[in-house]
């Protein structure tokens, strides 16, 4: 028996488990069951693409059961970051668009991604940095100020440099200070490519200054000797607005139990569920949908 | 499985020869030999007495020439697939029982299921080894593990075993029982033909001899012959104990 | 070091089921690992029988590229496989991005080159012993095959193992394409990902050793078993 002599049934059980691999159909329906424990009905979810630091605060925890027990539609939330939710949503992946990013969101529209975008509610950033306070930011209500402070100093700095919503409205304080932060990147200034959270956490070992969302700063453990410095300022103010992904660019968004959502949350039922969802007494978000 | 040959056939060698990478392993070999006889091949290492066996089995494919069955009265005819059983010179176990390793190469060998447990016991009887069926035969000792390698081809009754230095590598009291079983099988009607290089153990068991050296077979013919007066310069070398090269 | 100190506490905590969430998220990373290594050893192991039975143009260059793709980064074969079943994708009207579904495709996919590997060289270790054997029986190739995937089916079990080990510790590839939906492919790596993300470090770290535990207990398996199989192969 020598295998050398039989290269055609080599060749028909290679060409058999080439047929196997290239089978992804049937494995997609040996992996259905999976599926099915989590929901019983295709109708019955859809998918939100939103930001991670959303997720984090713990919002929808508190806020999308409600909506389930009054409507039956599950909504799973996909958390990343800004850009990517944006880039998730206008491939179709997603059936609604929950960021907080206004300049992209109104692109997103504008591009046809997606149907008409609406106000529903607006967190505000904060400057975290060292108790003892380097940069002598105490008592600084003005943001843009504050930064120029921290970049004349050289005071450290940490941004998640993502692209996200947080990042985005970063660059916008930068430039109002007329400070290019870029130009130090790797000095003081350094980014860390990834969400709120690690962005702390490394803020927090390096005991230096960061911008942040109030939610995830509140709901973080892993402060170290970091405390709010700045806040209040109306420039940190953080406006979400909710899109229903347009289903002429993609026929099999579920219009209907989306659109449901978008209603709902700009309902006074789904404004009041914001405005009650409190982490150790103090709200998060402020609803601020227009009727 | 029916044994398809009546004594005397024998087992007829035509120009049987093996070449590999350019080199002669072994040179065209033509002869004959009585299929219950007692044939060892004796010759250094090296001089092609495992290729000369695996040509005759078939399990190496020759380059040219052929085995077949010649019977008195009858045209010759090509060696059936199960005719001819082989004993490797270090047996390999397989990880079950040693009952189930003689049913395993029955049922390789197309033996009907039913009648499988009862030929296994039977031959392991045969071989002193009916107390071990339970045991997992990589469990064995040298010797016990050879004779189940010998158990297992003749549990598909063959018309005539080829083995391979199957003592080489055991101690003299399983080679004693070895030599004993050869002996019995061969007088019952099952011959072999098996390579040695332990004169001593030729002496006792030949009554053919076929002698080879670098591929070639010098001499064939009758052992207590080529023991007495060895036909060649070379056999004579051989037999006094020096090194050939 | 807090955190560290804090981990055992709420170990027991997590483990006395006073947490819901926790068992549903243990249960949907075996699920998934264990399904998904099941679909990629339907593959792998005849693919590894044929490269180990057959010699043919290109095989060692098969062999090659196999043990290339063991060395796939997780979360590349996830930005991949989102490419794929996205709907922006030639599998996208399947639908079944962000489902566990897609999570099994993914580390199926991961874990096929490592299976394939490890069952190619059992299968060809006892390919080479077993082969004079057989041959002297002149086996039929049915024969051998059979008898070859019997004598190292404990071998092979340790290889469905490895691949298991690998698919239950990545995070990269089900992150991408599971989404990590709270209560549908939130697995224990995506969860871990995002408790650190959040700072919440003891709970991330409760949550790594519950994963600790699983890997050795199916690392425990796997010993036992090569243990076995050495034993009866005296």
């Amino acid at each position: 028996m020598n295998a050398g002599n039989r290269p055609h049934a080599a060749r028909r059980l290679i060409a058999v488990t080439l047929i196997l691999a290239t089978s992804g159909g049937p494995m997609a329906t040996v992996a259905q069951p999976l599926s099915r424990t989590a929901e019983s009905a295709d109708a019955s979810h859809i998918v939100m693409a939103s930001t991670t630091s959303t997720e984090q605060s713990g919002l929808f925890t508190h806020v999308l059961p409600r909506f389930t027990a009054k409507t039956g539609i599950q909504v799973r939330v996909v958390a990343l970051g800004t850009g990517q939710a944006i880039s998730v949503a206008s491939r179709g992946d997603a059936d609604l668009l929950f960021v907080h990013d206004k300049v992209a969101e109104e692109k997103f529209v504008a591009d046809g991604f997606g149907l008409a975008r609406r106000d529903v509610m607006y967190n505000d950033f904060v400057v975290v940095g060292p108790a003892s306070d380097p940069a002598r930011l105490s008592g600084v209500r003005d943001v843009v100020r504050a930064l120029g402070q921290i970049a004349q100093g050289r005071h450290p700095f940490l941004s998640r440099g993502d692209r996200s919503g947080t990042h985005a409205a970063e660059l916008r304080y930068w430039k109002d200070a007329g400070v290019d932060p870029k130009a130090s990147a790797g000095a003081w200034y350094r980014e860390t490519g990834s969400g709120m959270g690690p962005t702390l956490n490394i803020a927090a070992a390096m005991n230096a200054h960061a911008l942040t969302d109030r939610g995830t700063w509140l709901n973080f453990r892993n402060r170290g000797e970091l405390k709010v410095l700045v806040e209040g300022d109306e420039r940190l103010f953080n406006q979400y607005g909710v899109i229903v992904v347009n289903p002429a660019r993609h026929p099999h968004v579920k219009l209907k139990q989306a659109q449901a959502f978008a209603d709902w949350i700009v309902s006074s039922e789904g404004q009041q569920a914001i405005a009650d969802y409190r982490i150790g007494g103090e709200a998060l978000f402020f609803p601020n949908a227009k009727r | 499985m029916q044994r398809l040959v009546e004594p005397p056939a024998s087992l007829a060698l035509d120009a049987l020869a093996f070449s590999a990478g350019g080199q002669s392993i072994v040179k065209p070999v033509t002869l004959v030999l009585p299929l219950s006889g007692r044939t060892l091949i004796l010759g250094p290492n090296g001089a092609g007495k495992s290729t000369l066996l695996q040509l005759i089995h078939g399990m190496l494919p020759p380059d040219h020439g052929s085995v077949a069955v010649r019977q008195p009265g009858a045209a010759d005819r090509p060696v059936g697939a199960h005719e001819l059983g082989f004993v490797l010179q270090r047996p390999v176990m397989l990880a079950r029982s040693v009952l189930e390793n003689v049913t395993h190469a029955l049922a390789v060998r197309g033996v009907a299921r039913a009648e499988r447990e009862s030929r296994a016991r039977h031959v392991l009887a045969g071989v002193g080894l009916a107390a071990l069926a339970s045991r997992p035969a990589p469990r064995l000792s040298g010797g016990e593990q050879q004779r189940l390698a010998m158990a297992r081809v003749m549990a598909a009754d063959p018309a005539c075993l080829l083995l391979d230095e199957p003592t080489a590598h055991l101690d003299p009291g399983a080679t004693a029982s070895i030599e004993r079983l050869l002996r019995d099988w061969s007088t019952a009607g099952t011959g072999f033909v098996m390579s040695t290089h332990d004169l001593a153990q030729a002496r006792r068991l030949a009554d053919q001899i076929i002698f080879m050296h670098r591929g070639e077979v010098i001499e064939f013919g009758p052992a207590n012959r080529f023991f007495a007066s060895p036909a060649t310069e070379i056999g004579a070398r051989f037999l006094a104990g020096d090194i050939l090269e | 070091m807090n955190d560290l100190a804090a981990t055992f506490p709420m170990v027991a905590d997590l483990l006395s089921g006073r947490q819901p969430g926790l068992w549903a998220i243990v249960g949907l990373s075996l699920k998934v690992s264990a399904l998904a290594t099941l679909v990629a050893s339907v593959l792998a192991l005849p693919l590894a029988a044929v490269i180990a039975l057959f010699d043919f143009r290109g095989r060692n260059l098969l062999i090659a590229v196999l043990n290339a793709l063991m060395g796939l980064p997780a979360v590349v074969v996830g930005l991949l496989v989102y490419l794929l079943l996205s709907r922006a994708g030639p599998l996208g009207p399947l639908g079944i991005l962000f489902t566990p579904s897609a999570m099994v495709i993914a580390q199926a996919i991961l874990v096929l080159p490592l299976v394939t590997a490890l069952a190619r060289q059992i299968l060809e270790d006892s390919l080479r012993e077993l082969g004079p054997y057989l041959r002297s029986l002149k086996a039929s190739r049915a024969h051998l095959v059979l008898t070859v995937l019997a004598e190292t089916r404990l071998s092979l079990l340790t290889a469905l193992l490895a691949g298991f080990g690998r698919a239950a510790a990545e995070v990269g590839a089900v992150m991408i394409v599971g989404g990590n939906i709270e209560g549908v492919t939130r697995t224990m790596t995506t969860a871990i990902a995002l408790e650190t993300s959040k700072g919440d470090l003891a709970l991330a770290l409760s949550l790594g050793f519950i994963l600790i535990a699983v890997v050795l207990a199916v690392n425990a398996c796997a010993q036992w078993l090569r243990v076995r199989a050495h034993a009866t192969l005296g």
